[in-house]
């Protein structure tokens, strides 16, 4: 019942639910087909049969943010993957042997810490040329230092408690314990910090289809949306205010996701509220 | 304190090392070769050679690394290979965009987000409180880019204010060419205002409830001046540490940014180069921001000391 009365959890829930509804339900249907170019319908306001007009193409709108919600979620939950699946072993790597190594690791953290995201996002891409596996490299490369980072000090303030120290008298080695008792203690931790990533993804990929290093036409993406919005500011404003909204209720969502389960898994966080 | 300094003027060096040897392997595997690039398709292949002798691009990989790891050293970063200027001039002169538009959108976040903050925790629990941390919560979910194009649409195109994009130079005089950066800057700086005014929110509250602050109250010291005194001070650390942070988002912002208003500043020239393979230029920005996020931290954390007396002698 507490969950109920978490406005930020219910919120986030509810927001979150439907974008990934939204983007399951475009497999299946959308109001028109996105990949048919109507040049009799281009440049529609909205409308009845258009809610959020058409694009310079005379492409339906809405149905183009249906089906570039699963470019957007695909992409950044991927990247989360990966920042997830290297860094959290990383972190728990660090902070169970100490010493050298974790110094080594950390300095390594820092040096790509030291790459803004986008900066090496766009080197990325440079490189291997632009695309959405590229743009999930770029995203999930940035993503491991983070989640390295969440996992060391979480372990960190877990092994000196004392049902560490029990299962090291019944004779479990570092690995066991790491798995056994560290990970689930701070699995919390992580889902929250997941939650972050995914919306700090969303962004990033936004950006970087912007630029044209995500997505390639045809596959919608909100940010190229925007892109393609933008010289067209004048004839055709809603061209960039729905992607745009949909980018922002989409993050809005995750980020009270995250602050929800924040609350819920630490009281103490509550109160402070 | 001098072995605190020591040690964490070191660990950036080593960063900056290590950040170089990535910078230039990453372009080392980039498909395409400069010297052809340069001399176009209808160059014969013992041109090309010889133009590879004469940037050194012969040599082995560490010749090259170490070569061009000196020359950065001295400041010297080559020859762009499409303007066919020093890149020295080239960053210098769009430096002369991007730093002032960092700065002004660093300068504004701080100004909103402090007083926003502050607001906000001093009216904590009340509706003050929620509906400017609501607003915050909505700014961090706006993309810059999106918000960049609402401030086009409402002040260029329809109050027709301010120019839509395109800088005039500081030649033209200071007034046209700030115009031209007032809605970059805004819009860079208001989503990361939202999350400084969080972070300044969450650790005023943490601080407002310390024993130091009841007492003075208690001894009858004015409200105001315990909130601007006693708990900012003692907040700044999160908060300067998020700036710290936030400076490397705003220099990597500048690169869509720059593009969305057409402003020749660092983050186009990069976008720019790299389309056109122009790698020295690359190579020689990246290293510039890299040098400039490892400083930014590093000073970040030198203040700490000056923040807080107790870190001081700790250290």
């Amino acid at each position: 019942m507490r969950a109920l009365a978490n406005r930020p959890l219910v919120a986030g829930c509810l927001i979150t639910g439907l974008v990934a509804l939204m983007a399951l339900a475009s497999f299946l249907w959308t109001p028109y087909d996105v990949t048919k170019l109507v040049v009799a319908d281009r440049t529609q306001a909205p409308s009845f049969t258009h809610w959020f007009g058409t694009d310079h193409f005379g492409r339906d709108i809405a149905s183009m943010i249906m089906v570039g919600a699963r470019n957007s979620i695909a992409v950044a939950l991927v990247a989360v993957g990966i920042g997830m699946g290297i860094g959290v072993p990383l972190g728990l790597f660090a902070a169970a042997r100490g010493g050298l190594l974790d110094e080594a690791l950390m300095r390594l953290n820092d040096l790509v810490f030291a790459f803004p995201a986008l900066l090496s996002a766009i080197m990325i891409t440079a490189i291997f040329g632009p695309g959405a596996v590229n743009a999930i490299i770029a995203i999930g490369i940035f993503n491991v230092p983070v989640f390295a980072r969440v996992a060391r000090a979480g372990a960190l303030s877990v092994w000196p408690r004392e049902f560490i120290l029990a299962a090291r008298a019944a004779g479990k080695g570092q690995t066991l314990i790491t798995v056994e008792h560290i990970l689930p203690n701070i699995a919390n931790q992580l889902l929250v910090q997941g939650t972050i990533q995914f919306a700090l993804g969303i962004l990033a990929e936004a950006g970087l289809s912007y630029l044209g290093l995500g997505a390639q036409p045809p596959m919608p993406s909100w940010g190229r949306m925007l892109f393609d919005a933008q010289t067209r500011m004048t004839i055709a404003p809603w061209m960039a205010l729905f992607p745009g909204m949909a980018i922002v209720i989409t993050v809005l969502g995750l980020n009270l996701l995250g602050d929800g389960i924040a609350d819920l898994l630490d009281p103490k966080s509550r109160r402070r509220r | 304190m001098t072995a605190y300094l020591a040690k964490r003027l070191a660990i950036a060096a080593i960063t900056l090392a290590l950040a170089s040897v990535v910078v230039f392997s990453v372009l080392e595997i980039v498909p395409g070769d400069p010297a052809r690039v340069m001399l176009g398709m209808n160059a014969s292949e013992a041109q090309v050679e010889q133009l590879r002798q004469q940037m050194g691009l012969d040599g082995s990989p560490v010749q090259r690394y170490l070569h061009w790891a000196g020359n950065l050293l001295s400041l010297d970063f080559g020859r762009s290979y499409t303007y066919s200027v020093p890149v020295i001039d080239l960053i210098a002169e769009r430096l002369a965009v991007s730093l002032p538009l960092a700065l002004i959108a660093l300068a504004l976040s701080t100004a909103i987000a402090i007083p926003v903050g502050l607001y906000a925790a001093s009216r904590r629990g009340k509706a003050g409180d929620a509906i400017s941390m609501g607003a915050a919560q909505l700014g961090v979910a706006v993309p810059n880019f999106w918000f960049a194009l609402l401030l086009v649409y409402l002040f260029a195109v329809w109050l027709r204010w301010l120019p839509a994009g395109g800088f005039p130079g500081w030649s033209a005089g200071i007034w046209p060419a700030l115009k031209a950066l007032i809605l970059p800057a805004l819009a860079l700086a208001l989503p990361q205002a939202a999350i400084l005014a969080r972070v300044t929110r969450s650790a005023l509250v943490d601080v407002l409830s310390e024993d130091y602050i009841r007492t003075a109250r208690a001894k009858g010291m004015p409200w105001r001046k315990v909130l601007w005194g006693h708990a900012l001070r003692n907040a700044l650390i999160p908060v300067v540490t998020i700036m710290g942070l936030q400076f490397a988002f705003l220099l990597a912002g500048t690169i869509i940014i720059e593009n969305v208003f057409y402003l020749p500043g660092l983050g186009r020239l990069i976008f720019q180069a790299i389309t056109q393979r122009d790698l020295i230029v690359v190579e020689s920005v990246v290293m510039l921001l890299v040098a400039t996020v490892i400083a930014v931290n590093l000073i970040v954390d030198l203040s700490y000391a000056l923040v807080d007396p107790r870190l001081r002698s700790r250290a």
